[in-house]
């Protein structure tokens, strides 16, 4: 028997690779939240009212019954026994496994402040039930405050500016977006949201709060109706950690290889709760964006039911908008920089070693993932015309290149 | 399956393809009634290439999408509205929120913004269009696209 803990992209594409392998062993899902698979990036979406709750869901209705599926939710997993081969529920309940998946995601990460106790409406921006909880805590008159101006804090700005009075956000960096923007680029994004209305404070975090007031360290204080804990996240490794004796099984994340299996036998991990080699930088990190979590979930599922698959293509990847202002990243931000912008199009490269390297779009998304598939198909950059930075092209490509993309089944 | 296949060497530039791709679309019965005065927005491009071939002619071609065995759109789609049917990729814009993680995903950039800019649109191979089956392979004036099973 298979069995996943979580019930998010990483168990989904598990149980899709799992059925490419095996049409009809049992598979079982635990999850500790209470609803049908869903797409966690679309809880801003659902504030702005751009889907619903039907719309979100990530899988069909009869996702889990033509996948014979049993989904047991919600139940909370509170230990693993590797040796017994069991998971523990909090239930006190007990399940077999042949097959184990980690793919429990992360949490909001919330440093110590003072006085963040006396604060009595404060939020997490993580799952479908705190974006219902904020949507119930405001109104029209509300004043939101959010701590953290990342992927995560800003798309709770834009799902909840229309639904209240101001929204003001703080962040410790002094520019936004900090993980994927650089300065030029971040600044771009802040002048745009701004002028749909969201203020901001950067370079300051909050000294302490008392019940609705928050007093930054810049000695300035901000008024507020509801709080928006966005700071960051921290991957859910703790059942595997439990786990560790002599050899480390947790970093930052879960350690896995290219197959996602974990350091102990039949027990694998995949998305945001475990890290990966980053084709672009060379290196191991945590990579927690759902096209990673798919992709890693359907090669740990095929390998789980007896295939031979590898995932050696993760690298960071950002497709993300605010109220039309599309910002595209991808890989990471090292060598030489071609830059190709104009006014409020930011277009940033980054090579290195005759490879592409990265990437920063902004306002200029059209055809962005031949710039993404230079990355991760390693396409020496002298074999393709420069003109590729001005305008994502094939044509950029030798003939016999553009032959093998154009007249032959593709793979990938 | 069959998928659309370009030749290069035969494609004269002429773009018909794109205005049958946005033809077919419309579901009329008239292209120029359909189109007249209109912008279009295939889901087929051909690139007009700035620079010469070997013997000096003018590089043309057409690029929709590969219905790939590994779709990375499909794959990263964050909402689950790229899907695989029967070997076709197709795209649920009702579902669709318009994130533009297929267009960054998809190698050959054959997926783009519809009319409105809010939701993706791509070759869905005409099959849910009245006529079934791919019209820029079928008015293709020179076969420099074809629609066949290569495997
Ligand atoms: C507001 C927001 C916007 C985002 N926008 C984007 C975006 O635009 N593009 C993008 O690529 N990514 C985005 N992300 C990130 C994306 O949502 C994650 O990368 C993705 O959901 C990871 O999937 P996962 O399956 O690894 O884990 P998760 O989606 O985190 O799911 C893990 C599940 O496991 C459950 N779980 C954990 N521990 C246990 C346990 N012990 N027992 C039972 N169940 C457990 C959790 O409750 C959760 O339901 C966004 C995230 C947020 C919060
Ligand atoms: S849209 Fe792109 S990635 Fe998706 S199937 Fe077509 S060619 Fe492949």
């Amino acid at each position: 028997m298979y069995v996943i803990i979580g019930n998010s992209a990483a168990a989904i594409g598990a149980v899709e690779g799992i059925r490419q392998m095996d049409e009809s062993s049992q598979i079982v899902i635990v999850s500790d939240e209470p609803h049908h698979t869903y797409s966690r990036p679309l809880i801003s979406y659902l504030l702005l009212g751009k889907t619903n709750e039907q719309l979100m869901k990530y899988r069909p209705d009869t996702f889990y019954e033509n996948n014979n599926v049993t989904l047991l939710a919600p139940h909370r997993v509170t230990a693993i026994d590797p040796t017994e081969k069991t998971i523990s529920l909090s239930s006190e309940s007990k399940i077999n496994y042949d097959k184990l998946l980690v793919a429990a995601g992360s949490s909001p990460f919330v440093p110590p402040m003072t006085g963040l106790d006396t604060v009595e409406k404060k939020f997490s921006f993580m799952s479908l039930d705190d974006a219902r909880a904020l949507e119930r805590a405001v109104d029209d008159q509300s004043r939101v405050l959010i701590i953290g101006a990342g992927l995560i804090g800003l798309k709770c700005a834009e799902g909840i500016l229309g639904r209240v009075r101001s929204v003001a956000v703080v962040d410790l960096t002094d520019r936004i977006l900090s993980s994927i923007l650089d300065e030029k680029g971040a600044a771009i994004v802040r002048r745009h949201l701004e002028s749909k209305g969201v203020s901001f404070k950067l370079g300051t975090s909050v000294d302490n709060f008392e019940v609705n007031r928050a007093a930054l360290k810049n000695g300035e204080h901000v008024e507020f109706d509801a709080l928006v804990l966005a700071v960051g996240v921290k991957p859910n490794t703790g059942l595997v950690k439990a786990l560790e004796k002599d050899k480390p099984l947790v970093n930052r994340g879960i350690i896995t290889d290219t197959k996602m299996r974990t350091g102990i036998n039949d027990i694998f991990a995949a998305g945001d709760c475990a890290e990966s080699f980053d084709i672009s930088l060379e290196a191991n990190r945590v990579l927690a964006v759902l096209p990673n979590a798919y992709m890693q979930g359907e090669t740990a599922g095929i390998n789980m039911a007896g295939g031979n698959a590898e995932f050696n293509k993760a690298m960071p990847l950002n497709a993300i908008g605010f109220f039309g202002c599309h910002v595209l990243t991808a890989g990471s931000y090292v060598g030489d920089k071609i830059e190709r912008s104009e006014g409020e199009t930011y277009r940033l490269f980054f090579a290195q070693d005759n490879l592409l390297k990265g990437f920063m779009l902004i306002n200029s998304p059209n055809r962005a993932g031949i710039y993404t598939s230079l990355i991760r198909e390693k396409t020496p950059l002298d074999n393709i015309a420069q003109m590729i930075f001005d305008d994502p092209s094939l044509a950029a490509f030798s003939r016999a290149e553009r032959k093998s993309m154009l007249g032959v089944v593709r793979y990938a | 399956m069959r998928r659309i296949y370009v030749n290069e060497e035969w494609c004269l530039g002429c773009h018909l393809c794109e205005y049958y791709c946005a033809f077919a679309q419309t579901g009329g019965a008239s292209m120029a009634l359909a189109l007249k005065d209109k912008q279009i927005n295939p889901r087929i491009h051909i690139e007009d290439a700035e620079k010469y071939d070997s013997k000096g002619a003018e590089v043309h071609f057409a690029v929709s999408c590969r219905h790939c065995v590994e779709p990375y759109c499909v794959k990263g789609c964050i909402t689950g509205a790229l899907s695989i049917k029967d070997g076709v990729i197709q795209i649920d814009q009702e579902k669709c929120i318009g994130c533009y993680t297929c267009v960054l995903s998809c190698p050959y950039g054959c997926v783009a913004p519809a009319d409105d800019g809010k939701v993706m649109q791509k070759c869905e191979l005409c099959l849910n269009t009245t006529s079934g089956e791919p019209q820029c392979a079928k008015n293709c004036p020179n076969a420099a696209i074809v629609y066949e099973d290569r495997g």
